[in-house]
């Protein structure tokens, strides 16, 4: 999973009534996903170890700090960072400590180094754990099984989640891939004659209940119309499913690792060519 | 160049760098393994001190284990319902000083085996005549497991047969035959189970019986009313069988006691071991089970309490397959070794071995899982493990036998698999949402791993180099002295697979020490008497077991490997009843046969 939704704020025209308690949109998605770790540990005891956690945190948010000091010459804000590292630190899993630094090290150093025109086209920890699943599969899994596989955590966070995401106005590229994914299930129980509950299941679970709230909606390595964001997640799930009847087991992961950057490269090539255009009329 | 772009470039080299890590890693761990490939015996002995040759044919074992055919509503996933019943348990019934071998089939009018000891370097199957073999009849369900305790203390070891189906108790008649005596023994009349110890946990001198269960014992896997019968969750379930505690009444009849010491769980059992792992004189219970976290039950002198969570080994759930104790160290303290799943890229749960944690005794005590530090993490799909010193260093070893299901090599259910233990438990929970098998494999054709321990805190694995070349679905292993010659050979019995025995050649001028333990006072197995051996400036605690690994049961002889040329100080010997013995520098090179004091 990975760095979850900072969504961009514009200043409002008047200045609302302060509300009682309020928290900044952009410490939403940290603390949302701090709790679900919490919740999980103590109920259920997600994690192999807390300090496979804290490496992950810690590696993330100090390369973060490090990285934007040299090559932005500012301090960057840590939430991005935290998000990945406790992303990482939730779906890594694997009995040694080194692939939770290496895989929040290359999530982190991947948005400095894997840029176009200024923007950094993978999301962050997607792109660090589909290198880890595809480079150390010997030593590297990720979460699959965890929460009990009950139904009231289910439902918990998919009410929060959504609460959540529909408050950073992110709802519909969740709503869109949750529609697509089971209209998907169906047709693949159909082709492949296997109980449509055993391809319904895996949305059932926790690691796709991080990877519609937090993965798929990440504004920065989504493209920015609604509608376009409405195609590109349904290209994730059309993706996912081919990948699914090759029988690939993170499959989801991969197909946002495939699509996601396609995206952003053509948004980014759309909005090169309209400059120009606009350089040509503008021109006297 | 500018300052920007030399940094740019620099961390473009760290990224990459990044990137060839895990390259990096494989390669040296290939490099590794590739100095452990397959070599000659003397190759091997010169190396690492032994070699195994595997001899079932020749000794006169050509037992092939069948599983299973359970009720046609399971049959689109029946591989995987049915991959458990190949056990082994070493016994020597007729007390005539040679080990012999039990082995359990699991289909319906399948045989069990019996193999007694020639002394001739051959077996003879000797189930029928003393009927123990036909034990797998229709209606009364099929074996999984067996361990042999002499329960009456009339010097015959009795067997229990651990069952999915009816449970049974066969009394040794001497070594002339045995009396099916289940229903004298008040045992119910089905349990769903894959293990069972023979332990005396209230030291009154008589062997209790603990059975743990796996499927929920209202289920009769041929006649099923519904196909809701798999675990609600694939890491926290506790919809299985229900556990029990059979204490011994002396009179041939045993009550069942679990709930009122303290054993309530409906966890899905697979392993079980008892040791006095706080040196209280009373047997801990460790559980290791599957879909879930261990238990582990702290005797408290007839009444256990669950301390699994306090103790660390009961917190991260996996799918626990194996029960073993080890005093991996020599320092006198147990290690305790589970086993797991692990499958490259898909399911790295990891082998445990819980290790005493450095400064915790009593109801302190805590452990800490160094399986990886210890290299003996990644073992497949992992099953039975035994501790034994198989080259006789003087350092306790470690045999894992794995593999889950091999069919079709070249297509694989792990997609399948994977799909729907992540899912909810609604649909877990059930077989018919489970996709079919379809003649696929899951984690099947698996090397074996002879971890070798360097007494530093390091295991290595030799499997290859010293002669384990087969790749069945291992399931049970037992470590024993067949032919009384000094040195531990091993017995590991497959799923759906042929008994195999290796056969050990040691080094020679590597020594040994043995010893058989009779109980007078305390149960005559002697289940639960431990020896502590100090020589050389070492010290190693081993405990004669009820019943260890997975559905296995090792001879109930211990075997000390001494290394070159040891001083034997002393062996002191700890019955159940609490007396102690202590022999001062006990002959090598022999196997010393112990009474405990009237």
């Amino acid at each position: 999973m990975s760095k979850m939704t900072t969504p961009v704020i514009s200043p409002p025209a008047k200045a609302p009534r302060k509300p009682f308690f309020s928290l900044d949109n952009r410490y939403i998605a940290p603390a949302f996903i701090t709790c679900i770790l919490l919740a999980g540990h103590l109920s259920f005891g997600i994690l192999e170890s807390y300090q496979k956690t804290l490496l992950a945190i810690v590696t993330s948010i100090a390369l973060e700090l490090a990285l934007g000091r040299i090559f932005f010459r500012k301090w960057v804000h840590p939430a991005s960072a935290y998000i990945t590292g406790i992303s990482v630190g939730i779906l890594v899993r694997s009995p040694a400590f080194w692939p939770y630094a290496l895989c929040s090290a290359l999530s982190i150093t991947s948005k400095y180094v894997l840029r176009v025109r200024n923007r950094h086209i993978w999301n962050p920890s997607t792109f660090g754990i589909s290198v880890m699943l595809f480079l150390a599969a010997e030593t590297v899994a990720t979460l699959s099984i965890q929460w009990g596989n009950y139904l009231w955590p289910m439902l918990v966070i998919w009410a929060l989640g959504s609460v959540i995401i529909a408050r950073l106005h992110r709802f519909h590229i969740t709503g869109i891939y949750v529609a697509s994914f089971i209209a998907f299930a169906f047709l693949r129980s159909w082709m492949t004659g296997s109980p449509w509950q055993s391809e319904i299941a895996p949305i059932t679970g926790p690691m796709y209940q991080l990877f519609i709230f937090f993965m798929i909606t990440d504004p920065k390595t989504t493209v920015r119309s609604k509608r376009g964001q409405c195609i590109v997640v349904f290209l994730v799930a059309v993706v996912e499913m081919i990948l699914r009847l090759r029988q690939v087991v993170y499959a989801p992961f991969y197909a946002l690792f495939m699509v996601g950057p396609a995206a952003m490269l053509i948004e980014i090539w759309m909005d090169s060519r309209r400059a120009k255009s606009a350089q040509i009329v503008a021109r006297p | 160049m500018t300052a920007g772009r030399f940094a740019r470039v620099l961390l473009t080299m760290f990224f990459i760098g990044l990137l060839l890590t895990p390259l990096a890693m494989k390669r040296y761990a290939a490099r590794r393994a590739s100095d452990r490939v397959a070599a000659d015996m003397q190759t091997a002995i010169a190396r690492h001190g032994f070699y195994l040759t595997e001899v079932s044919h020749a000794a006169g074992i050509d037992f092939v284990h069948q599983a299973p055919t359970l009720d046609p509503k399971l049959d689109p996933i029946m591989p995987e319902v049915a991959s458990m019943g190949a056990s082994v348990s070493i016994v020597d019934f007729d007390r005539d000083g040679w080990p012999d071998i039990y082995v359990t089939n699991s289909a319906i009018g399948s045989k069990n085996a019996l193999y007694r000891n020639m002394h001739d370097g051959t077996f003879k199957d000797v189930a029928p005549e003393m009927g123990v073999a036909d034990v797998n009849q229709a209606g009364t369900g099929v074996s999984t497991g067996a361990v042999w305790g002499d329960y009456d203390n009339d010097g015959y070891e009795d067997l229990f047969l651990i069952k999915w189906g009816r449970p049974e108790l066969y009394h040794n008649d001497h070594g002339r035959g045995f009396t099916r005596v289940s229903e004298q023994a008040g045992l119910p009349a089905w349990i769903n189970a894959d293990t069972a110890i023979w332990f005396d946990y209230d030291g009154d001198g008589l062997l209790d019986l603990f059975v743990g269960g796996y499927y929920a014992e209202d289920i009769d896997l041929w006649h099923l009313n519904t196909t809701r019968i798999m675990p609600d969750s694939f890491e926290y379930a506790k919809n299985g069988g229900r556990k029990y505690l059979f204490h011994n009444l002396g009179n041939g009849k045993f009550e069942e006691v679990s709930q009122k010491v303290g054993i309530n769980s409906r966890r899905w059992a697979l392993a079980a071991s008892a040791a006095d792992l706080r040196g209280t004189g009373h047997p801990d219970l460790f559980v290791a089970n599957d879909y879930g976290v261990s238990e582990l039950y702290f005797n408290d002198g007839g009444h256990f309490r669950e301390v699994g969570e306090q103790t660390g080994v009961g917190f991260a759930p996996k799918s626990g397959m194996n029960a073993a104790f080890g005093d991996i160290l020599n320092q006198g303290k147990y290690a305790v070794y589970v086993s797991n799943i692990s499958e490259d890229g898909i399911l790295i749960q990891g082998n445990n071995l819980w290790m005493p944690k450095g400064g915790t005794s009593g109801n302190g005590l805590q452990y800490e899982n160094l399986a990886r530090d210890f290299g003996v993490e990644l073992g497949g799909w992992s099953f039975g493990a035994q501790f034994g010193d198989l080259n006789n260093d003087g350092t306790l070893d470690l045999y894992l036998a794995n593999g889950y299901i091999s069919l079709d090599r070249n297509r694989s259910y792990w997609y399948d698999f994977s799909k729907v233990a992540g899912g909810n438990s609604t649909i877990i929970g059930d077989a018919k949402n489970w996709p079919a098998f379809d003649g696929r494999s899951l984690s099947g054709y698996q090397n074996k791993k002879v971890w070798l321990n360097d007494g530093a805190g390091k295991f290595i694995d030799v499997a290859q180099a010293v002669g384990v070349t087969d790749i069945y679905d291992g399931r049970a292993v037992a470590l024993v002295d067949l032919w009384n010659r000094g040195v531990l050979d091993v017995v590991v019995a497959n799923q759906k697979g042929p008994l195999l025995i290796y056969k050990n050649t040691v080094a020679p001028e590597n020594e040994w020490i043995e010893f058989q333990l009779e109980g007078t006072r305390s149960n005559r197995s002697s289940i639960g008497a431990e020896v502590t051996l100090y020589w050389s400036g070492e010290k190693q605690v081993q405990e004669v077991s009820g019943g260890a690994g997975f559905a296995a049961q090792n001879d109930r002889r211990l075997h000390f490997g001494l290394g070159k040329t040891p001083h034997v100080e002393k062996a002191v010997i700890r019955w159940p009843s609490g007396e102690v013995r202590t022999l001062e520098q006990p002959a090598v090179r022999q196997l010393h046969m112990v009474k405990e004091p009237e």
